[in-house]
């Protein structure tokens, strides 16, 4: 028999959610105290952020070659493939730069930080941290947090810039656009408050949603195997899930 | 003469009376619907060695946990130096540890440092000192236990003893007012357990400091405590020096310091009919004393 509490009712569910709020209010009063962990926090925007560089370029370059095909096979039915790298740029820096790079730190990055906090759990760290009058919201969540918060607007960032570059291949070195064509449209067309900052702030929100899911599942993991392989599923898919009905919240405020 | 309560009741504390530094009363504990603790009186005296000894199970790390604050027990008080650990705030009760060395049963090492920086952990968390006196204290504390040598290795290098003596070191290394020991024997080769038990009575003479030793090596606990608390069905069975325990004078100390598996403490955990759940007949007769196999 499984040792591992599982939410199974709308109950446990609800009590999950208002713990994860209760834990997001510990979060915000251990930030003051974590300043004096400014080096950790450093630690871990490299960890999430810079460790993550890989998976997210890579997806980046692939998702604007794909976005580039598709839309340059669809606008050239209306004679639109002028628009080409300006509906390119809509789509990344509104809505895709920022949901697909939450996707996948939610991928690398959450589930790493809920099975080091989890493992941390399951042997006694965080006790034996507390034991020594060190608060392990100070020391441990909290420069995490604010990690993902600062990791993910500049992984979005790159995410765009590498899909744009995919995107600028496909239609122009391979389809044969005009390279001025593809700049000039977009650059007159995107707004750089309303377009690419909106998708900052989203990535943002996305970077404190993921961060703070992941380590609420690794701080409260039961102290198992079982039990850290479950909450590091468990970050992956309430990650995703939030990330998708906040994104349409925010999408529904920001335009 | 040990101090004890044959069914058991609650005892009458012999010892140490005003000089405690820790006091507990009436403490009572349900952890999961299972009763811990059911009115648990116990003073660790100021300066002493102290053991707290039972049955597996008995609840003797949730006690520690109950007096480090970790967690707060359903009634009763617990007292630390003065202060009611269950009703202190937070501040207040990050204060009272820094004054408290504690030795996990399990290391609990940070495992992404070396041992070196596992040393260096509290010194560099609460103090301001300069690198060369960290490095000379941690060096002077793993050169008592014995591990100067490993400063560099990373925890998942060490065998379980040699966590262990890190994990002591780590827990000395601020020169603490109380250490709280949970299993500190567990793992260890003859001569590290000599060594250790040395450590132990050279801190509690040398510092003055306050040790409470969770331990089940009657053989060890004698050499080094002063005063034994004997755990058992949720209250202190009995307690008293270690020889007059070890005399087995009561039902629970004989049974316990002898090894023996007929008395009041069950070697079995409460089952049903063996006989029926390994689907064999059983004489009706028979079945009421399953329970005691």
């Amino acid at each position: 028999m499984s040792a591992v509490h599982k939410p199974n009712s709308a109950f446990d569910g609800i009590a999950q959610i208002g713990a994860c709020g209760i834990f997001l209010l510990q979060i915000l009063a251990a930030v003051p105290r974590s300043l004096r962990y400014f080096r950790e926090t450093v630690r871990q925007v490299w960890f999430v952020g810079a460790m993550s560089l890989v998976i997210i370029m890579i997806s980046g370059l692939f998702v604007g070659m794909v976005l580039g095909l598709q839309l340059y096979d669809v606008l050239s039915r209306f004679g639109a493939t002028a628009a080409s790298g300006t509906v390119v740029a809509f789509a990344l820096y509104r809505e895709l730069g920022p949901v697909v790079t939450a996707l996948l730190f939610a991928g690398r990055a959450g589930t790493s930080i809920t099975a080091e906090i989890g493992l941390m759990r399951a042997t006694d760290q965080l006790d034996a941290m507390e034991m020594m009058a060190v608060d392990p919201l100070a020391y441990v969540v909290a420069p995490r947090f604010l990690a993902g918060i600062a990791a993910m607007p500049l992984l979005a960032c790159l995410f765009n810039a590498l899909a744009i570059l995919g995107a600028h291949g496909v239609c122009v070195s391979w389809l044969g656009m005009d390279n001025g064509t593809f700049w000039s449209n977009m650059t007159s067309s995107i707004d750089v408050w309303k377009d690419v900052m909106s998708g900052v702030w989203k990535s943002a929100a996305f970077g404190a949603v993921v961060t703070l899911i992941a380590t609420f599942q690794g701080y409260t993991t039961a102290p198992t195997s079982e039990g850290v392989a479950y909450a590091t599923t468990r970050t992956v898919v309430f990650s995703s899930i939030v990330t998708l009905a906040l994104d349409f919240v925010m999408t529904a405020f920001l335009m | 003469m040990p101090t004890m309560s044959a069914n058991p009741t609650r005892p009458t504390i012999a010892s140490p009376g005003d000089g405690a530094l820790i006091r507990v009363r009436g403490l009572r504990t349900v952890l999961n619907g299972k009763t811990i603790f059911d009115g648990v009186d116990l003073d660790i005296p100021r300066g002493g060695i102290t053991a707290i000894m039972g049955p597996s199970g008995t609840g003797k790390t949730t006690l520690m946990r109950h007096i480090t604050g970790q967690l707060a027990p359903d009634a009763g008080e617990i007292i630390v130096d003065g202060r009611d650990v269950a009703r202190i705030g937070r501040e207040e009760l990050f204060g009272l540890r820094e004054k408290i060395g504690y030795l996990f049963q399990n290391s609990a090492l940070l495992t992404d440092y070396s041992v070196f920086e596992n040393v260096a952990f509290p010194l560099r968390q609460h103090l301001k000192l300069p690198e060369e006196l960290v490095r000379n204290i941690v060096l002077t504390k793993l050169q008592a236990v014995g591990l100067r040598g490993a400063a560099e290795l990373m925890p998942s290098e060490l065998s379980g003893g040699m966590m262990r003596r890190v994990a002591l070191a780590r827990a000395i290394v601020r020169d603490p007012m109380m250490i709280i020991y949970d299993e500190p024997f567990v793992g260890l080769d003859p001569i590290a357990l000599n060594q250790i038990l040395k450590l132990i009575r050279t801190l509690n003479e040398t510092l003055g400091i306050t040790s409470i030793l969770v331990a089940h090596e009657l053989a060890a606990v004698r050499r080094v405590a002063d005063h034994i608390y004997l755990l058992a069905a949720g209250r202190i069975a009995a307690h008293g020096a270690p020889d007059d325990l070890a005399r087995g004078e009561t039902p629970w100390t004989r049974q316990f310091f002898s090894g023996e598996a007929d008395g009041p403490v069950p070697f079995h955990y409460p089952a049903p009919d063996y006989a029926a759940q390994l689907g064999l007949a059983t004489p009706a007769s028979a079945r009421p004393a399953e329970s005691k196999a």
